[in-house]
């Protein structure tokens, strides 16, 4: 019996710390989302209402996309790197893990000079073929300031997964005779596979939730948690902007379960 | 040789390396090697760790590069610029390297695969190898749900499905436990010689080494010391270091005179007779040549220790303070520690070697 309420005791900064920040808030948001003009009918306004249907329909592309190619850059990269000594190679991890460091307006601001009328590809373009080269509003623009946050944090976590790769198993598959094809296919990709549901799943949730690079570039795109900001702000409509962040949470949360038990599955597997 | 073993008897391919170098940033691993392994024959690379038997063996794999050309040949075809895709070897692992995400059956069936052969015809010959390494019952199950011995043997079946010219083994059995390395030291050494394939074996344990080669390269620094059956290898160890290696080695140092050696030793006289002329000569024998003796020629020694064997027992003695022998004698027989003994050894069993400069 003590060390039963020893463990309760253990347990409860944790305990308080979620009940403040996440159930109570949650509680509070839900009865708030009640209390907008269509009642709780509310919480599927995001799936009723057109603006609402395609500002979530645009960012779970956006965001999809984004963790696609975040997993295609970081899964090359860390390859790449792993069981690989060359000079400058803990310069270039540290230049391709830099962005770790920004805020997301910081990311933003970077898409904006690089994209922007006054960025550098459009300088480019106007003095080489005098079009203009500007997508650094565009969802184009917010899909490169995505991948630019997000590599760092899923390059790291795939290159743990590769160098802990046994090289003989590349080896073995060589010596019956695979190629690079094969290799990848059926030793490499599926040794990795748990770390790109991790590192997959943590971008996709990073994306649906961005919000400092989105405040910067989304000037004329709806993302959601610009729709939920300017619901709040602009139109203080309180019990939309809470019913909108609970079905975003919902999203982000299952796409994060579902990662976490194909990845617990492909472990328990390998 | 039964039936189901015939396919493999003609698939082994004589391997021949020509001065055969590697270098590694300027550091030579691997001496000029010139080797000729016979078409089915079982040559274990036998050495400390370092020593460069698992370069030669990447090598001969097509892991590594050597440093020239027309180094290594199968049936006397170069193969020095072939990749180990294009080289049909079969390899076996360390740390069995068997795909984890795949049953035992996909493993072995694994190479068929690439090679782009029909599914009912992988099936069949996937299951003709599960059975002659007697897993046949483990087919469907998950790799990693299976024992080490098992594991073993699914990593020899994936290795041998392709009919690889030459079979090359690195440290198989190095990963398993004691006892199940010495059960499985057999049953691998009767399998190699069932598929009568061209086998080269990588080990650092000697014993490993006598079981299962049909010859001993002992390697040292990039060099093969010695190379022949593991019997000559152990009764006749061509240098110091292959005598030390492969079992145990007492050395005496002394000069002989009318074929008797005579060694300074603290407890009376040492004596042994090895024939031949007046010289200083280093003398070496194996703990089980030496017999207790009352003759005149004898050495004497103090007990140190014993250690129980069953049918014999080791006695560690010593003929001068710090200077050990070795000694196997019949357990019946009781030792006391501080006691003396008095042995010789077969002239016969005496191995002696040129005094170092």
């Amino acid at each position: 019996m003590r060390s039963r309420s020893f463990d309760v005791l253990l347990i409860l900064p944790a305990a308080i710390f979620t009940l403040a920040f996440l159930i109570l808030p949650l509680a509070r948001l839900t009865v708030e989302a009640g209390t907008g003009p269509s009642g709780f009918a509310g919480f599927f306004a995001i799936l009723t209402e057109a603006r609402y249907r395609n500002s979530l329909l645009v960012t779970l592309a956006l965001s999809i996309v984004t963790t696609l190619a975040t997993l295609a850059l970081a899964t090359i990269a860390a390859q790449t790197l792993a069981h690989r000594k060359f000079p400058g190679r803990g310069l270039l991890l540290s230049l391709m893990t830099f962005p770790l460091a920004f805020p997301g307006v910081v990311v933003g601001f970077m898409i904006i000079l690089f994209g922007g009328r006054l960025g550098l590809v459009n300088s480019l373009s106007m003095a080489a073929f005098g079009t203009r080269a500007i997508f650094a509003y565009s969802l184009f623009g917010l899909f490169l300031g995505y991948v630019y946050f997000s590599v760092p944090r899923v390059l790291l976590t795939l290159l743990a997964a590769a160098e802990k790769l046994d090289p003989s198993l590349v080896e073995a598959a060589r010596s019956l005779g695979a190629g690079p094809l094969a290799i990848q296919r059926d030793v490499v990709l599926p040794a990795l596979f748990p770390a790109m549901y991790t590192g997959g799943a943590l971008c996709f949730a990073t994306a649906m939730g961005a919000f400092g690079t989105a405040f910067t570039l989304a000037t004329s795109i709806d993302v959601v948690p610009m729709l939920i900001y300017t619901e709040f702000t602009l139109a203080t409509n309180a019990g939309m902007a809470a019913s909108i962040s609970i079905a975003l949470g919902a999203i982000t949360w299952a796409a994060l379960a579902l990662a976490r038990s194909r990845a617990m599955r492909d472990t328990k597997g390998g | 040789m039964n039936a189901r073993a015939e396919a493999f008897t003609r698939c082994g391919s004589a391997i021949t390396t020509n001065a055969l170098t590697k270098t590694f940033h300027g550091h030579t691993v691997l001496q000029p090697t010139h080797l000729e392994i016979a078409s089915g024959e079982i040559l274990v690379l036998l050495g400390p760790s370092g020593c460069g038997k698992t370069t030669l063996l990447r090598l001969i794999a097509g892991l590594e590069q050597p440093d020239g050309p027309n180094m290594i040949r199968f049936d006397g075809e170069d193969v020095s610029a072939l990749p180990i895709e294009k080289r049909n070897v079969g390899m076996v692992f360390q740390s069995y390297a068997l795909f984890p995400n795949m049953t035992v059956a996909e493993n072995v069936g694994y190479g068929l695969k690439v090679k782009g052969i029909r599914r009912k015809q992988r099936e069949s010959e996937t299951k003709r190898l599960l059975a002659l390494v007697g897993l046949e019952d483990y087919a469907d199950r998950r790799i990693t749900t299976v024992s080490g011995g098992q594991r073993q043997r699914t990593a020899l079946a994936r290795a041998l499905a392709i009919k690889p010219r030459v079979l090359l083994l690195d440290e198989p059995l190095a990963a398993l436990d004691a006892v199940l390395r010495e059960r499985l030291r057999v049953e691998i050494g009767l399998l190699l010689r069932e598929f009568g394939i061209t086998a080269v074996y990588v080990t650092h344990d000697q014993a490993e080494a006598m079981a299962i080669g049909d010859r001993i390269a002992v390697m040292q620094r990039g060099r093969i010391e010695q190379i022949g059956a593991p019997k000559a290898i152990y009764h006749r160890p061509a240098n110091d270091f292959v005598a030390d290696f492969v079992g145990t080695m007492n050395r005496l140092e002394g000069r002989v005179s009318d074929g008797i050696l005579a060694v300074d030793a603290e407890h009376t006289q040492a004596r042994l007779r090895v024939g031949g002329g007046d010289r200083s000569a280093v003398v070496c024998f194996r703990p089980e040549v030496a017999r207790l003796t009352a003759g005149p020629g004898a050495i004497r020694a103090r007990v140190i220790a014993t250690t129980f064997f069953g049918a014999t027992q080791r006695l560690v003695a010593e003929v001068a303070p710090g200077r050990q022998l070795q000694l196997d004698l019949a357990s019946s027989l009781h030792f006391a520690p501080g006691q003396i003994v008095a042995f010789d050894a077969d002239p016969q069993a005496i191995i002696e070697f040129e005094k170092d400069a």
